[in-house]
């Protein structure tokens, strides 16, 4: 193969690395969305709270003398998983519950305002300089080499694939099978007459930010390895992006939030590895503006009735 | 009922555990490659322990605690007492306004520089928010990006006057306009998107704005933005204490005064003392017109304020270009004041203070964001040990207000007419 067809390959690789983090994170966005039609401004913090966790166990079971990778990798996952689900679900009773059902603007001012303290949270607590994440997953395959160019497929690379795909697969079949699956949809639907049936739907709101926080925390372990340092700030843009995945997909859909966060990852890599890494952000906002303006449904969106 | 009080208090209480414990209770250090960790002070643990005390006893007694709340007489809903008359009301705002212009002219002659200098500081984000005010607490349209406009007026006085020499006031009006021109821009496509997307797009383009003057160096300077911005003049006379431009004078030459660099601050002062109050009026009369009804009416219902004839495009646009008119404004200021300015000024943050400013004064009400600018601004700098939690405190305060009182510390007034209770 020639060096321009391997660096363009290696250039897919690394977007579908990021898109598919990117996914991750979308998913949380598109089911509150879904749900109760609310921009969770905080998701991106909650995301980033889960980075640090997972780092805090890393670091923690190394001082302790732990080595076994898989035992690290494993607690540290839990761990994150545990600390964001939890802070989802406090977000939700805090923040977002009391101000439910009223003008649109007060749950996003609300979710800013939120979002904003997450951040200074950590921030004082961790301070606010960059801590370098360790690269516990090392090495990787060659595919292909031109005269001075290695396309390679690094095996932390295969790891986010491979996570990514088995969280996909078990919210799917969560969603389309469990009880709570079933009445996530349901309220989705229609919220007022799913309380009517008798569906808890408070729980089923706290329900979906626990499962989109307990997703963006696997996301937040995978990038933050994946970049090799965090900082407080980390989720703020991480979140933009990934909200701009699940408007592309078509918010409120999680196929579209999958398909979104591959097609954003992918386009972002292409800019920085054809035009310059410094415009990747201005790519997906300008993405996010032409997609709002054109076809604001997004791609595998349903398009909304206004009712009057 | 108190069984399911324990295991719902209980509940909460681990929660608060989990969420502050692991955060809160260990340090991550990093030293050269390798990272330490190592355990917070028992400070730290206590009070993580006492908090989740607090929610535990909190949530057992909840109801209680909330029936006792209620019980309390909330002091502003008093509903009793004899509202007053329209027009004294008027009469006494209008004194008590006077009385404030009045010391503000003349309170900058007996204290410290450092003081008028943050006052300066103060009346810019009063701008800032007033015109942020027309946008989000008027028309009801949710702007993330509205710090861009404040750096196209800030950018725009650095490069004229880098490449074109322009004066601060020949600057000014230009900057402003250039800004309402980028608000007419972007608005025209955005603003028939919902409230929640358009939150998003002008934060989208507040961030482009900010990424485009970091790399374009060469026109911006990049990160290292531009410096050199001339202060502003009065009627040619210069403040510094040589004449820098050729045909100026120097102020204390010309007075017969001897130098003092306080000269030039406190004439500074001035300037955005008079910029601020002429930024109120001008918001205040457009309060006042047909234009300003049909924002306020858009924002209450779009739907019935389009079936009485409105332009929906036209009514937001006319928002969003005034607004950002007046950031353009403030952003001239704030270059003459800095003397230098980098995209560093004009991050998101600033657009979520400037929001919250707006939010905590009260969308719509114009003493109330004034007020609020103040103490926004001036609170972190008297109590210094508290200013690394400025922003913690705001964005909890911002959640508080949205739960317990949306309409902000100074809610709107409106001017109408109440029946009275029969008897």
């Amino acid at each position: 193969m020639s060096e321009a067809t391997l660096y363009f390959i290696q250039q897919l690789i690394n977007g579908l690395t990021i898109g598919s983090a990117y996914a991750l994170i979308a998913i949380g966005y598109t089911m509150v969305y879904g749900i109760i039609g609310m921009i969770n401004f905080a998701h991106g913090e909650i995301y980033m709270i889960g980075a640090y966790t997972a780092l805090i166990a890393i670091t923690g079971l190394a001082t302790l003398g732990v080595a076994w990778l898989p035992l690290i990798l494993l607690v540290a996952l839990i761990c994150a998983v545990i600390v964001s689900s939890a802070m989802g679900w406090a977000v939700e009773r805090v923040a977002y519950r009391p101000v439910r059902g009223r003008h649109r603007l007060i749950p996003l001012i609300s979710a800013i305002g939120m979002s904003i303290f997450l951040q200074n949270y950590v921030h004082l607590a961790q301070g606010s300089r960059n801590i370098g994440f360790p690269l516990l997953i090392e090495g990787g395959f060659d595919f292909g080499s031109a005269d001075t160019f290695r396309a390679s497929l690094s095996y932390m690379q295969l790891t986010v694939f491979v996570t990514t795909f088995i969280c996909m697969t078990a919210l799917s079949l969560f969603i389309s099978r469990s009880r709570i699956g079933r009445a996530c949809r349901a309220v989705s639907q229609d919220l007022g007459m799913a309380n009517l049936l008798g569906i808890d739907t408070n729980r089923i709101i706290a329900a979906t930010f626990v499962i989109g926080a307990a997703l963006a925390a696997v996301a937040g372990l995978l990038l933050g390895m994946y970049y090799g340092s965090i900082d407080p700030l980390f989720g703020f843009i991480a979140g933009l992006k990934a909200f701009t995945a699940a408007v592309l997909g078509g918010i409120g859909s999680i196929p579209g939030a999958m398909l979104g966060g591959l097609i954003l990852g992918v386009s972002e890599s292409m800019t920085s590895g054809y035009l310059s890494g410094e415009y990747k952000d201005v790519v997906s906002f300008g993405l996010l503006i032409l997609i709002l303006l054109f076809k604001p449904t997004g791609l595998l969106g349903k398009p909304e009735v206004e009712k009057i | 009922m108190i069984a399911n009080n324990m295991k719902h208090a209980l509940f909460c209480a681990v929660i608060t555990l989990i969420i502050s414990y692991p955060i809160l209770g260990f340090n991550l250090e990093a030293r050269g490659v390798d990272i330490t960790i190592s355990g917070a002070s028992t400070f730290t643990l206590v009070m993580v322990a006492l908090a989740a005390l607090v929610v535990f006893a909190f949530q057992l007694f909840r109801d209680r605690i909330m029936g006792a709340l209620a019980a309390i007489p909330k002091p502003g809903s008093d509903s009793h007492k004899e509202p007053m008359e329209e027009n004294r009301r008027a009469q006494i705002q209008s004194w008590i306004l006077t009385g404030i212009l009045v010391l503000a002219l003349f309170w900058p002659f007996f204290v410290s520089r450092g003081s008028v200098d943050l006052a300066t500081l103060v009346l810019i984000y009063v701008m800032l928010a007033l015109g942020l005010n027309v946008v989000v607490g008027l028309a009801g349209l949710l702007d993330l990006g509205y710090v861009a406009f404040y750096a196209v007026g800030a950018y725009t006085f650095a490069l004229l006057s880098d490449y074109a020499g322009f004066s601060f006031w020949m600057s000014l009006p230009v900057g402003a306009l250039l800004a309402a021109l980028f608000g007419l821009i972007l608005g025209f496509p955005v603003l028939r998107l919902r409230g929640d997307y358009l939150a998003i797009v002008t934060l989208g383009f507040g961030e482009i704005i900010r990424i485009l003057l970091n790399n374009w160096t060469s026109l911006t300077g990049g990160p290292n933005g531009i410096g050199g911005i001339p202060e502003p003049t009065l009627f040619g006379m210069e403040f510094g204490r040589r004449v820098k431009e050729e045909g100026n004078t120097s102020f204390h030459e010309t007075f017969g005064i001897a130098y003092s660099g306080e000269d030039k601050v406190i004439f500074l002062y001035l300037i955005s003392l008079v910029l601020a109050v002429f930024t109120a009026l001008v918001i205040r009369r457009f309060m006042r017109m047909p234009v300003g009804r049909a924002w306020e009416a858009l924002r209450e219902d779009e739907i019935a304020a389009r079936s009485l004839g409105l332009s929906r495009t036209a009514v937001k646009l006319s928002a969003f270009t005034i607004g950002a008119f007046f950031a353009g404004f403030a952003g001239t200021v704030f270059a003459s004041k800095q003397g230098f300015i980098s995209p560093e000024s004009f991050v998101f943050l600033e657009s979520a203070i400037i929001l919250a400013i707006v939010v905590l004064g009260g969308m719509g009400s114009q003493l109330g964001v004034i007020l609020a600018a103040v103490a926004v601004t001036i609170l972190p700098e008297l109590a210094r040990e508290f200013s690394e939690y400025r922003m913690l405190i705001f964005g909890a305060a911002m959640v508080l207000m949205m739960v317990w009182r949306p309409q902000g510390l100074i809610p709107m007034r409106r001017i109408h007419i109440e029946l009275k209770k029969q008897e």
